[in-house]
């Protein structure tokens, strides 16, 4: 998981619901939320991450800008399951993520990403998804260039004579074998505890701490 | 979520940074060294002919089995984003109510301290040392006056709690609350149901042999007993804990019972756990805990007072005292919502160098703690022994009975569950009990905080508890519960108080667990 995060503003929430808003007494089961970027940025899109609250499903679509400047909606995830028992607390709180990979179409050149939220339930009175991050890909080094004294190193020597001596090869990469197993067991940190649960000898307490 | 391999890769990441270091793997790593003499080992092939030895030799089973061992006590695999305190317990009110729950004790514990002049913790004098260290092996014919203290909390102060538990974004209103339960747990978590419970505990069905109902003496013993017994033997010498595991859900037969509940545990009693045992030992010795006179306390009211359990009060106080030592324990809080209460030694307040948990474990014990031991004492007799069972099935299984939490063997499921099964399935005596003011809960509660022991006959709960390790889970539990309930259901049906109710429900020292939990899970009509 990338750690940079692209900067963009989370609109607040539509509802999507039949009838007037205001009148309905009923709750709304979708609503929409759209995140866009700065005027002008495009995103190539490696991670979608966000905390879920209490949404069941969740549909994707974003709009990218294809040639000549045109930006076209598309469904990237469709009907993903958060919550895979809309009436229980199961996922309701989780942190997820949407991964590249997992989408219907490349997310590159983005504009914006409109998240639909779905939650047939009506136990709940209200849902969302939280702490939205759009994570863009990372761009690769451009390779350096090797110097040319280190590419002479890689040159197989002739080998003279060997006398019943074994072969060298085989005696450095055993040893390089033998070194790095040595090396693995020397840097190996424990993690187990000590076990004492006083400071010096000392475990006099008189109240509980708590804040 | 992340794709199956790197959740993968990250698993594996973590059970071997738990493993490193421990006892196993010095071990291991000097048996690979002193293997490298042996003259099938060559040095073309040296990773592949240790790795052979190692397995020829029974220690990739050992590992197998402490691999097999981590992955029941690792929190389920999350996104990476997510803080540790949602590892602890996903739920944003469940973490309140287990934090407010906490300050509570603590204010309680506290105000005891003040009250009786008593400090938490203090150094023994030599003197005292000294004949703590003499009386050890019989601790329990000490007298002392422990009438000024009292328990923390019983049962029934962490069941209001529990009733009172609710999600801040789910709707009870009126409309609501009118298709909602007839139950006291108001928190919408995920239960199964009877059909999605015969898929789980297959091995259990009617057709399938059981110790507890196929090994009575008027059963033939070619049935079922005898095969079973020759199989059991034989995953005790094949030393395999997941086989094991799967082994007692069938039950587990007397003779082999405290062989194979520790190999499922994977709790073993090297050398080096014996002497850890010790320094927990001598931590007993030179500091005198608050908290200790609370187990006495509550070993003099439980454990002293059963009939199957007076006999062991001297274990119970040498693992008792020994576990509130243990920091070792302190390792399962990252999976439990709960937190370990802190406090400054010498009275510096603030200053970190000074810090420390109290108890040394973080648990306080309430009233009937020492029934999860009790239990056990019929199996281990060697008290090193007993402690490492002991402790192994508390940070695998108890901590959930009295902790707030979402998890599904955690005590708020398994009152969901026993509600709704009770609901769905005896909805008549449910709504009679309703209407009496006699909520099955406030009766089943106790038993399932214990996991029924202390209430039913030991060789039935040993049973019992045989399916809780087989299934890794305490639903179980919950089931023997409503189960107990639809046994009853004739008599409760007659009664007209929650007096009443509780008197029919007081003795099940002649239940049979098996049968009713199978009757319960596979006979009834759905």
């Amino acid at each position: 998981m990338s750690v940079n995060t692209v900067s963009c503003t989370v609109k607040p929430a539509i509802t999507l619901q039949l009838g007037d808003a205001k009148t309905d007494t009923s709750r709304p089961g979708v609503y929409v939320i759209d995140v866009t970027l700065p005027i002008g940025q495009t995103v190539n899109i490696q991670e979608i991450s966000f905390k879920n609250y209490y949404t069941a499903c969740l549909t994707l679509r974003l709009l990218i800008r294809g040639e000549e400047g045109a930006a076209k909606w598309a469904t990237c995830l469709r009907n993903r399951c958060l919550m895979p028992s809309p009436h229980t607390e199961e996922g309701s709180q989780d942190y997820y993520s949407v991964y590249r990979q997992q989408m219907l179409i490349e997310p590159d050149n983005v504009l914006a990403v409109r998240l639909i939220l779905r939650q047939p339930s009506s136990s709940w009175l209200n849902f969302s998804v939280e702490e939205i991050k759009i994570h863009p890909c990372i761009t690769e080094d451009p390779e350096r260039d090797i110097p040319d004294w280190l590419s002479d190193l890689t040159h197989v020597d002739q080998l003279s004579d060997l006398q019943g001596l074994p072969d060298p090869q085989t005696v450095s990469s055993s040893i390089q074998q033998m070194w790095a197993l040595t090396e693995v067991m020397q840097t190996n940190q424990t993690t187990a505890s000590v076990g004492r649960f006083d400071v010096d000898g000392c475990y006099d307490i008189n109240l509980l701490s708590f804040t | 979520m992340m794709d199956e391999g790197t959740e993968l890769s990250l698993t594996i990441a973590q059970i071997v940074q738990r493993l490193k270091g421990t006892n196993l793997h010095s071990q291991i790593e000097r048996q690979a060294k002193e293997c490298l003499h042996r003259p099938e080992i060559k040095l073309e092939s040296l990773k592949d002919d240790v790795r052979h030895f190692l397995k020829a030799s029974g220690w990739e089973k050992k590992l197998q089995n402490a691999v097999y061992r981590e992955l029941h006590v690792q929190p389920p695999p999350c996104h990476p984003a997510t803080p540790p305190e949602h590892t602890k317990e996903p739920l944003a009110y469940m973490r309140k109510a287990q934090a407010s729950w906490e300050k509570r004790i603590l204010k309680s514990l506290n105000s005891m301290c003040t009250e009786l002049g008593v400090p938490l913790a203090r150094k023994r004098p030599a003197i005292e040392q000294k004949e703590l260290t003499n009386k050890w092996n019989e601790m329990g014919t000490d007298e002392p006056d422990l009438s000024r203290f009292r328990p923390v909390y019983a049962p029934k102060d962490f069941l209001e709690v529990l009733i009172s538990l609710r999600n801040p974004n789910h709707d009870s209103s009126e409309e609501a609350s009118s298709k909602s339960y007839w139950g006291l747990v108001q928190v919408p978590l995920q239960v199964r149901d009877i059909p999605q419970m015969r898929e789980a505990y297959s091995e259990l069905c009617l057709t399938s042999g059981q110790l507890g109902i196929d090994d009575l003496t008027h059963v033939p013993p070619d049935l079922f007993e005898s095969e079973h017994i020759r199989i059991g033997k034989k995953v005790l010498s094949e030393q395999d804990s997941a086989a094991a595991q799967q082994y007692s859900r069938q039950g587990c037969p007397t003779g082999l019972r405290a062989d194979l509940w520790s190999l499922i545990l994977n709790s073993t009693n090297s050398p080096e756990d014996v002497l850890h045992y010790n320094q927990l030992k001598a931590g007993v010795i030179h500091h005198d805990l608050l908290v200790d006179k609370l187990i006495y306390k509550d070993v003099k009211l439980t454990a002293s007072n059963d009939d199957y359990y007076f006999v062991f009060e001297d274990y119970l106080y040498q693992v008792l005292l020994c576990f509130s030592r243990d920091t070792a324990v302190l390792d399962h809080f990252s999976y439990n919502s709960a937190t370990p209460p802190k406090s400054y030694i010498q009275g510096r307040v603030g200053e970190e160098e000074f810090a420390v948990v109290y108890p040394p474990n973080g648990v306080i014990p309430f009233h009937g703690f020492s029934m999860y031991v009790a239990p056990l004492c019929f199996l281990y007799n060697e008290p090193s022994k007993l402690y490492a069972v002991f402790r192994e099935m508390y940070v695998r299984y108890f901590f959930r009975l009295h902790s707030i939490s979402s998890s599904a063997s955690g005590i708020v499921s398994l009152c969901l569950q026993f509600e709704r099964l009770l609901q769905t399935h005896l909805p008549q005596l449910f709504y009679h009990l309703r209407e009496i003011g006699a909520q099955p809960l406030r009766v089943a509660f106790k038993w399932m905080v214990r996991a029924f022991s202390g209430y039913l006959s030991t060789d039935q709960l040993l049973l019992l508890w045989d399916r809780v390790l087989g299934y890794d889970s305490l639903e179980i539990v919950a089931v023997l519960a409503a189960a107990v309930f639809a046994f009853r259901a004739e008599n409760l049906m007659e009664v007209t108080s929650l007096a009443s109710a509780e008197a029919v429900l007081a003795d099940l020292s002649t239940l049979k667990v098996m049968p009713l939990i199978q009757i319960f899970l596979f006979a009834t009509v759905i």
